[in-house]
């Protein structure tokens, strides 16, 4: 009886030890992970009215030693965000269309900037005033998130500086 | 009978084969070709279109010679490249300063169905104020940007809506309307300023 119990309770404290290893797992490189992603110079354009779509630039830097994905966006002002590329061809013609998944490597930096790549809010849920600021969510890849929050400029802003 | 059946079947395979080589050379050579790059906007006197300025007034490129002007394409759903343009310019304009009072600033919209004179006003107003915006019918649209031998298109996006792709440069034109040269997007401020200032100069 009391060996059953024991082999029971070691059982049980296998089975403890392995869900927290497997738990534990993921968290450390979540943690881990948002520790290596430094999002600096958010800005973005005040918007007229919802029904156009909103841009957001920043950079982002991952000062850890792995390659880290980019695989979303999401803020409460917008039913729609993602990563959007403007491309310029040899003919002067501009174009722009969802830039997929970003890789940063470690060290590097991923700068959202005018006229290349810019968070696009689609289907705004309010309008972007000059002034205010709104929080956005990046996900990674290493199921790590970063909050920021993003002031809003004019819409003739050209950055956070000027 | 059978070999006339056979002849009908082949005569009419060559028919849709010859419409269909016909229509392929007028997508891609005839008149239905898109409107050639690389070759240079006609002079302004020699182009021909009429549209609307945000204020309401009737224009077409008559309306800009006697001055110096500055034209490009745009449309206000644009997120990223049109307003980045119009801030441009806007520096470019506060850095000519006075200069820049006695030029001509359009902003056309290849996107005339959602840009209305009262959108256009709107939008205008948040840049410096030497800019205006000109939109109009489709098809005098069309007209302008042949004439400058931009190009846009139509896209639909993913969420249901459309955005434009078009000619992002900026072209300039001295005051008689004779062509003068372009600047590229995202062409730094140290060279834009100076080829404006040839525009601004350039007697003929």
């Amino acid at each position: 009886m009391q060996i059953g119990k024991a082999v029971v309770k070691k059982n049980h404290l296998i089975k403890v030890l392995v869900s927290l290893l497997t738990f534990v797992g993921a968290p450390t490189s979540t943690l881990a992970g948002s520790e290596d992603l430094v999002v600096e110079g958010a800005w973005a354009r005040a918007s007229i009215g919802t029904s156009r779509p909103g841009a957001a630039y920043m950079s982002i830097r991952n000062t850890g030693d792995t390659p880290v994905t980019i695989v979303g966006l999401a803020t409460p002002i917008a039913q729609m965000s993602e990563i959007h590329e403007t491309r310029t061809n040899a003919e002067g013609v501009s174009s722009m269309s969802s830039a997929g998944e970003i890789t940063i490597e470690p060290g590097q930096n991923v700068a959202l900037e005018p006229g290349g790549l810019h968070a696009m809010l689609m289907r705004l849920q309010s309008p972007m005033q000059e002034g205010e600021s709104f929080p956005l969510t990046l996900k990674f890849d290493n199921g790590s998130t970063v909050e920021i929050v993003v002031p809003i400029l004019g819409i003739a802003a050209r950055g956070p500086s000027e | 009978m059978r070999r006339r059946t056979i002849l009908g079947y082949a005569v009419a395979g060559a028919g849709a084969l010859a419409s269909v080589l016909l229509f392929g050379w007028w997508q891609v050579d005839g008149p239905g070709a898109p409107e050639s790059t690389g070759l240079l906007p006609l002079d302004l006197s020699v182009m021909d279109f009429s549209l609307t300025d945000h204020e309401g007034n009737e224009v077409g490129p008559e309306s800009l010679i006697g001055r110096p002007s500055m034209v490009f394409f745009g449309f206000t759903y644009c997120p990223d490249v049109c307003p980045t343009t119009l801030s441009d310019i806007s520096g470019w304009l506060d850095e000519l300063g006075d200069d820049a009072t006695e030029m001509n600033v359009v902003f056309i919209t290849v996107d005339p169905a959602r840009d209305t004179v009262e959108t256009m006003e709107e939008y205008v107003s948040y840049f410096h104020s030497a800019i205006r915006g000109w939109t109009g019918a489709q098809d005098q649209i069309a007209q302008a940007v042949r004439g400058f031998r931009a190009s846009y298109e139509r896209v639909p996006t993913e969420s249901g809506d459309y955005t434009m792709n078009h000619t992002a440069s900026v072209f300039l034109f001295d005051r008689s309307g004779r062509f003068v040269s372009m600047i590229d997007y995202h062409e730094p401020r140290e060279f834009a300023v100076p080829k404006i200032r040839r525009a601004l100069e350039e007697e003929s």
